[in-house]
Parts: C-alpha cells; sequence; structure tokens
C-alpha cells in the first residue's frame, strides 16, 4: 500500500498549479441542473495524506461533488485540480480512475456474476488497456496482493463465492477492498455504513482508520455518530456550498450547522 | 476459480475437454467416412444431402458463438448480425460470382450476368480484386470487422446501450437490407447472386466439394469456439462480465467500457461474417434475404433456447432449432413460425438457461434453482 505515488499521465492536462500539499483542490465549483444549483461555487481543499468527513443534508450537493471529481459531470465553472496541476474537469471516468482516484458509491455496486476474488482480480492496480487486459497473466504478487485485501475486509473465508450471495455489509467491504486494490491516492467513499448494523458499522470504523494510515480518504455520510468516531476533520456541505470546517465538537455548537439541521 | 465453472457449463475440466474433441473428432471424421466410405444401401450410410444441412448448422452455429459472445458475456443484445453474416457471405459470394467467367448464361467472362443485364459496360470499382480468392478471404473479415468497427465506435462512444443498441442495430441491417435489393448497388439485387460454378477449382455440385466444405466449417467452428472460450476465460472476459452486470462501476476502475466492447463486437462481427462465407458455397445462394430483420431476431432466439452466456449452449441452440426448422418445413410448413414463436415465449418464461441451463441443473439435482419462483410459492 507504501508503493510509490502513479505517476501523473504526460498526457495529462495541466492547469496552474494548487497549493503544495493539497491531494484535491476545487474552487469556485459550481453545476446547474435545469435551474438548480447543485454545487454553488464550491471551495475544498483535501491536504494529502487527510481524512476527512463530508456531512449535509440532502440535496447539498455531495455526490455531486463526488461526480465533478470523478469525472462523470463536468462543472460549469470552477477548478478541480487533482495533486498540484491536474485539471480533473476535462478527463473522464476511466483516465481519472487510472490517475489514481477511487470511488465507492453509495449503492454497493459490485459484480454480482463474478467471485469475491475475482472483483478484486479486476480492481488491481495494472496496465488496464484493453489487449493488454486480454493476454494478462495472474502474477504471485497479485495474489499475494488480493489475499492480503481480502485479510483487510475480513473476506478470506468467502473468496470462492460469488459476490452477488454477500451480505449486503460485505458487499460494502468488498467494494471497499475493491478500491484497496486500486491503490489509489485518494479514495471517495459514498456513504460507506449505508445498511449496516452496529456491529459491521464499527467495524468498518477501525477498517477505515487502517486504510486512512496511508491514504488520503473523503467519507460522505449522513450517520453522525460513525463521523464523529472517525475522529477527523469535517465539512459541511449545505445547499451546494460548505459552510462550516473544522472538528465534529465545534462544528455542532455553529448555529448555521444547527439550523441547517434541526431548524427549518 | 469457482463461478468460472457455470460460464463454460462445466466444459472446462478434463472430461470436458475430452467431450469436446470425441464431438469434434465425431462431426469431423466419423461423418464423412459414413457418407464417403459406407455404401449407400447401408442403414449407417449419411447421404449428402445431410451433409450439405449439417454443414449449414455448422455456420449457424459459428454465427450463435459470436453472438453469445457479445449478448452472453457482455450484455450487448445485437439484433443486426445478420449484416455482418450477409457480408461475409456476399464477399465469397462475389469472389464465386468471378469465378463463373464465360459458362454464364450470357457468356460474358468480364460481367457477372446481372450487370450484362442491366446494360452495363465494365465492372464497377468495387468488384475489383474479387476474382482472386486471397482478396475475397480478406474482404470476408475486413468488411464486417470494419461496419462494426465504426458503428460500435460511435454507439458505445455515445454510451447506447440495451434495448436502445438492439434497435439501432436492427435498422442497421434493415438498411443494409433496403440497400442491397437495389439494382443500382451491382450486388445482383432481389436475386442477389448465384449460379456459383466452383470454388478454388473446386466443383460446388461434386460431393467431395460439399464434404471438403463440411469439414472446413467443422474446423471453422472448433478454432471459433477455442477463440470465444480464450477470450471469455481472460481478465477482459471477466471485465466483459463485469461491463453486463455493472457498466459504470467498470469505468471507475480505470478500465475503458468503450474500448472493451469495441473489441468483443468487432471480433464478434468478423466471426459473423467468416460464417457467412462458408454457408454460401453450401447454399449455393447469397440474397438480401440475409439481411432480413426477423433472420437476425432469429439468431437471438437460437442463442436463448440453448442457454445464453455458456458458448457451448449456443451451438445447441443452433442446431436445435435448425434442426426443428428442416422438421417442421417438411412436416408441416404452416406451423413453424407459431412454434419458433411459442419456443421462444418458452424459454424466456421457463428455461431463463436454456437447454444446457436445464441439462445441467437436471444433472446437479437442482431444478428448482434455474425455474422461475412463482409467488405462491415464495409466500409458502
Amino acid at each position: 500500500m507504501a508503493e510509490p505515488a502513479l505517476e501523473p499521465m504526460s498526457e495529462a492536462p495541466v492547469a496552474a498549479a494548487a497549493p503544495a500539499e493539497s491531494i484535491l483542490y476545487l474552487e469556485g465549483v459550481s453545476v446547474s441542473f435545469d435551474g438548480f444549483k447543485a454545487l454553488n461555487s464550491l471551495n475544498l481543499i483535501i491536504t494529502r495524506g487527510e481524512m476527512r468527513s463530508i456531512i449535509g443534508p440532502n440535496g447539498a450537493g455531495k455526490t455531486t461533488m463526488m461526480d465533478v471529481v470523478t469525472g462523470n459531470t463536468r462543472p460549469d465553472e470552477g477548478r478541480v485540480l487533482f495533486g498540484e496541476n491536474i485539471d480533473l474537469t476535462v478527463l473522464d471516468e476511466t483516465a481519472v480512475a487510472n490517475l489514481g482516484i477511487g470511488r465507492k458509491f453509495q449503492k454497493p455496486t459490485v459484480f454480482e456474476s463474478l467471485s469475491v476474488f475475482e472483483n478484486l482480480h479486476l480492481a488491481l492496480r495494472t496496465d488496464r488497456g484493453t489487449f493488454k487486459t486480454l493476454f494478462a497473466r495472474m502474477t504471485d504478487g497479485q495474489g499475494e496482493r488480493i489475499d492480503r485485501v481480502l485479510e483487510t475486509i475480513r473476506l478470506t473465508e468467502r473468496r470462492y463465492d460469488l459476490a452477488g450471495d454477500l451480505s449486503h455489509g460485505q458487499k460494502q467491504w468488498l467494494e471497499i477492498g475493491m478500491l484497496l486494490a486500486q491503490e489509489p491516492e485518494l479514495m471517495l467513499l459514498d456513504e460507506p455504513v449505508a445498511g449496516m448494523t452496529d456491529a459491521e458499522t464499527e467495524q468498518t470504523v477501525s477498517l477505515l482508520h487502517e486504510i486512512a494510515r496511508d491514504h488520503s480518504l473523503i467519507v460522505v455520510e449522513h450517520d453522525m455518530e460513525f463521523v464523529r468516531n472517525l475522529d477527523c476533520q469535517v465539512s459541511v456541505l449545505h445547499e451546494g456550498r460548505v459552510i462550516a470546517e473544522g472538528a465534529m465538537d465545534s462544528i455542532k455548537s455553529d448555529p448555521r450547522v444547527i439550523e441547517v439541521y434541526l431548524g427549518r | 476459480m469457482g463461478p468460472i465453472t457455470s460460464r463454460l457449463m462445466g466444459l472446462e475440466s478434463r472430461r470436458g475437454w475430452m467431450l469436446m474433441l470425441a464431438l469434434g473428432l465425431i462431426m469431423l471424421v466419423l461423418v464423412p467416412i459414413l457418407n464417403l466410405l459406407v455404401p449407400a444401401d447401408s442403414i449407417f450410410h449419411v447421404r449428402t444431402f445431410w451433409i450439405s444441412i449439417l454443414g449449414k448448422y455448422l455456420c449457424f452455429a459459428i454465427l450463435a458463438l459470436a453472438l453469445d459472445l457479445i449478448w452472453g458475456y457482455a450484455g450487448i443484445l445485437s439484433l443486426g448480425h445478420g449484416a455482418f453474416f450477409g457480408l461475409g457471405g456476399y464477399a465469397m459470394g462475389m469472389y464465386m460470382m468471378r469465378q463463373i467467367g464465360d459458362r454464364s448464361v450470357y457468356g460474358n467472362p468480364d460481367l457477372p450476368d446481372f450487370m450484362v443485364f442491366l446494360n452495363w459496360q465494365e465492372l464497377p470499382w468495387y468488384w475489383f480484386g474479387f476474382d482472386q480468392f486471397w482478396f475475397a478471404a480478406l474482404m470476408v473479415v475486413l468488411v464486417p470487422g470494419l461496419l462494426a468497427f465504426v458503428f460500435g465506435w460511435l454507439a458505445f462512444r455515445s454510451r447506447i446501450t440495451g434495448v436502445y443498441f438492439s434497435i439501432i442495430s436492427q435498422a442497421l441491417v434493415f438498411a443494409i437490407m433496403l440497400a442491397f435489393f437495389r439494382n443500382e448497388m451491382g450486388f445482383g439485387g432481389n436475386n442477389g447472386l448465384t449460379d456459383f460454378k466452383d470454388i478454388l477449382g473446386f466443383d460446388l455440385a461434386s460431393r467431395n466439394t460439399k464434404v471438403g466444405l463440411y469439414a472446413v466449417s467443422v474446423i471453422a467452428l472448433a478454432l471459433v469456439y477455442l477463440i470465444c472460450r480464450g477470450v471469455v476465460s481472460s481478465k477482459l472476459g471477466r471485465v466483459l462480465i463485469a461491463v453486463r452486470d455493472a457498466e459504470s462501476r467498470v469505468r471507475f476502475l480505470g478500465y475503458s467500457v468503450t474500448n472493451a466492447k469495441l473489441f468483443v463486437f468487432t471480433l464478434s462481427a468478423v466471426l459473423a461474417g467468416i460464417a457467412g462465407a462458408l454457408f454460401v458455397p453450401q447454399v449455393g445462394i447469397i440474397n438480401p434475404g440475409e439481411f432480413s430483420p426477423a433472420k437476425s431476431i432469429e439468431i437471438a432466439i437460437w442463442v436463448a433456447v440453448g442457454g445464453r452466456g455458456s458458448l457451448f449452449g449456443a451451438i445447441v441452440g443452433a442446431f436445435a432449432v435448425n434442426g426443428a426448422r428442416t422438421y417442421f418445413t417438411g412436416a408441416a410448413p404452416e406451423i413453424w413460425l407459431f412454434f419458433l414463436g411459442g419456443l421462444f415465449v418458452l424459454v424466456t418464461l421457463f428455461m431463463p438457461k436454456g437447454i444446457v441451463g436445464l441439462v445441467q441443473a437436471l444433472r446437479e439435482g437442482k431444478l428448482a434453482d434455474i425455474l422461475p419462483k412463482r409467488r405462491g410459492q415464495l409466500d409458502g
């Protein structure tokens, strides 16, 4: 996991530099759908190696923010930089993934008719060109790597089972495992504990802490208790912009946050 | 690797290989012997008529494999695969047309009969080169491949999937049919290409040539099956299954879905073109009827009946449905289409995994697993 960062692609678009320690830099990003401003001049900086939680009520723009970062929504305006100067706004999902940004979806999406092992095998960081993939042979190193991920996500016992046969919580873990196998520099997790039991949620917290040791992480979540347990910086999104940022305790006493969550 | 078992219907084991090899040898060696060496009055004699019929089925089996490769594994349902089959057939037909030379009715050594009939003075440019077998063979793969590449690139790049893709692929084959019906196109219009005399110097009417074409078809089917198997069991095969399950997730893993689909779609079209090229010398005619939308839809029925996503099922389906057609068109031609339609409905409702799925379930005693669950049963 502590392997050197992916070399940025030589043809990756270069833009004016962001602050040196940032891994993700969003400045003045706006997206509107049919007049509805999903993101309204959003500013957000994630520092390299940081774990950040993003919370906010429904429709605050959390998922749209992820869509913008991973290349499936183009912002109307604003700058989105990965690392110091790679412009993400002109890349598609495939290119963004190959740069080293992994994403876990809100609804667990694993490949149900493939085994757990095969799901992870597909996710492994490697040359993903079509012909390279056609003639790819699994190496011992890759097998070991998959074994390690299986251990981390506690699915070693179920490696040959179909992913479709896993429980909901296990699918969530498998998807996190697929992210790990991708060895991304930055991981985006959309509601990783949605639908999990309390015990599973607890295990996920420790899993994320483990992952955060050598990855930059953005966790979008509804569950306040879970976010508190993550014990990291929190950004509160509301109507497409960040209205508060800081530790969970200071956020909780912020009058604007209280109004957004409890008022209305 | 567990689940891959169900992907090839248990044929990846040693026993599976032996079974395939045995089947192949029976088709390749035994059947020709029973035709050529066993005397005609013996009950073991296989009539040449049946050799030609089997040869036709073999071509259909290749076509079904081509469709199963994209539909069964990547989830791309093409309802226009007759286009690639027909184009491969026309390329081969053009070669055999040029071989007729001055033995045609009008006796013009440079122009096929239909062009003489249209008062054309010289060969259109796109007929050049088709007097050479190697050129025609090249076109058999190149024309369907190129069309599929361009069509696929436009469709997959715009992320046209599912039923929308099926509809435009149907439109493609329909458009090609209308174009080929026109006499001005220079492909014989309504009547197509026929009256072939020989291929590579072998007389098409002779029994030996018929058995030879049949044997080539067996070998071609075996090779195509191995190619498809290779693709399906590669890592790319897993990417394709992943595309079928959750297309957008594959993109976020860093694979180009467009390129993966484009590769397999183009390969599939090339295989369909080869099937068409083998088909035409065995039936002796190619006309725009091969491009009729109904024929393309029928290919999907073969695959569904045999069992989609198992490769072997496609072969079984092509033989089963076409065998039934041969029987019905002899015994009761008026009910054939009703039978075909009914078959499709029944298979969709009660045999979602087709014939091979049913056989496998019977063998493993898991019939309940593949039959659709009824509400009443669930509620107890």
